[in-house]
């Protein structure tokens, strides 16, 4: 038996079109997507080795010349497909705003300073349990221009592969208990409250660090599951 | 009951995570530095094939170029086999067939690649030699897949491309701009709108 990919999988996906958020109103297809069968095109997927990442990439606290300031933390999970297994070998891109809300990225004018010790991306491989670990610092809200008085809440972009190219996944994790989640609505595009909760990382006392850093949990579920025969043949 | 991590945006300050050396330009003075791990060049030196070049604009709803999209490619080699363990057929050499492109503030990408083989397709027929696209973007909250196809190769008989309406096609048949190249140009929406997939 090899890996399915239902669409239906996708049901809590946030829709193309959510004028919420309202730059998806001109970048979002208005013709119906085509439906078509998982050929072997869709079913393969770039494959990532160890020789993808070098030791330290994970830790984005010690790339520049001192330590950045802000909130030390350590963000870990596993990478399990929709059965709940291991996901080994996976690439996790990882990039963030620094401490005050602000990317290092030139378009990015908010007016809160650059921290010259945190450039904000980090890059990890599962091992053979689907486990990554990232150390970092918490990023800070930052204002956007959707509508008066946006903030995003607190989040890191993740970008992960999987099994195959249908399993890539770009997206954000975000902090238990943020207050600006009912006003943002990249968060809320996605409508189903549990789905929604899934974006968002457990506080881990038990990995915490003593005097040293607060841990966040954030388990990541890419497409892929194990068909039965008879449903590998339909998709 | 599928439990799937819910897609996002990939926002507009992707590029320094993603495509540190790519052509957005996201550090003009040289302050940060980043490595990176996929990029736009595919070609290895063991690859055999034709070398080719891909380059296109993508533009919204209003024709506006859209500068801070990110395009992927996943592709066969020449022979048409993926680099992957689910294709029994084993590349020979280290083209890995996936690559990268940030677009630049005119919204252009390219891709510089090895034109790939036929691949087998879901009848047990061939299909046409093509590319799989993804595209990520701000304003974008999941990803969206199409794939381009040669227009020097016959693509008659594509098994996917025959799933789409006949006066969509073109769509995704890109354009020899000259010997090597070839132009793909992505309208995200409105009259021409790219053909895209729901996979």
């Amino acid at each position: 038996m090899s890996l399915i990919y239902p669409i239906k999988s996708l049901e809590n996906y946030p829709k193309h079109l959510s004028p919420g958020y309202r730059s998806t109103i001109k970048r979002s297809p208005t013709k119906p997507l085509i439906v078509v069968p998982h050929t072997l095109s869709e079913l393969t997927g770039p494959v990532y080795g160890h020789n993808a990442i070098e030791d330290g990439d994970n830790d984005l606290t010690t790339m520049g010349k001192g330590e950045p300031l802000g909130e030390r933390i350590i963000v870990h999970g596993h990478v399990l497909d929709e059965d709940k297994r291991p996901v080994p070998e996976v690439l996790v891109e990882l990039w963030q705003a620094n401490a005050c809300g602000r990317y290092v990225h030139v378009v990015d004018q908010h007016p809160a300073p650059l921290d010259p010790n945190f450039t904000g991306a980090g890059r990890a491989l599962t091992d053979k349990n689907g486990y990554y670990k990232f150390i970092t610092i918490k990023p800070g809200a930052y204002p956007w221009g959707n509508h008066h008085n946006a903030w995003r809440p607190n989040h890191i972009h993740f970008s992960l592969f999987g099994h195959s190219f249908l399993s890539r996944l770009v997206t954000q994790m975000y902090f238990p208990g943020d207050y600006l989640f009912p006003f943002d609505p990249i968060f809320n595009s996605v409508t189903d409250e549990k789905a929604r909760n899934r974006m968002i990382a457990t506080f881990d006392l038990e990995n915490t660090v003593p005097e040293w850093a607060l841990c966040f949990r954030f388990d990541i579920v890419l497409r892929g599951r194990e068909g039965t025969p008879m449903e590998e043949g339909a998709h | 009951m599928s439990e799937l991590t819910p897609s996002q945006t990939v926002g507009p300050f992707y590029a320094y995570g993603l495509t540190p050396k790519g052509r957005a330009h996201w550090d003009p003075d040289g302050t940060y530095s980043w490595k990176e791990t996929v990029g736009d060049n595919l070609v290895t030196p063991d690859a055999s094939g034709e070398k080719i070049q891909i380059v296109g604009v993508i533009r919204d709803g209003d024709g506006a170029p859209i500068p801070d999209a990110m395009l992927e490619i996943w592709q066969a080699d020449a022979q048409g086999r993926y680099a992957h363990p689910r294709d029994p057929r084993a590349p020979n050499a280290s083209f890995k067939g996936f690559g990268r492109s940030a677009c630049d503030k005119n919204g252009e990408f390219g891709f510089h690649t090895i034109k790939p083989g036929a691949v087998p397709g879901p009848d047990g027929k061939p299909q046409a030699p093509h590319v799989v696209v993804c595209i990520f973007s701000r304003g974008m909250l999941r990803q969206i897949y199409t794939r381009m196809y040669f227009p020097d190769e016959n693509n008659e008989g594509d098994a996917i491309l025959a799933l789409v309406p006949a006066d969509r096609r073109h769509t995704l048949i890109a354009k020899k701009e000259k010997d090597g190249v070839y132009r793909f140009d992505i309208r995200v929406q409105g009259g021409d709108e790219t053909v895209f997939f729901e996979i």
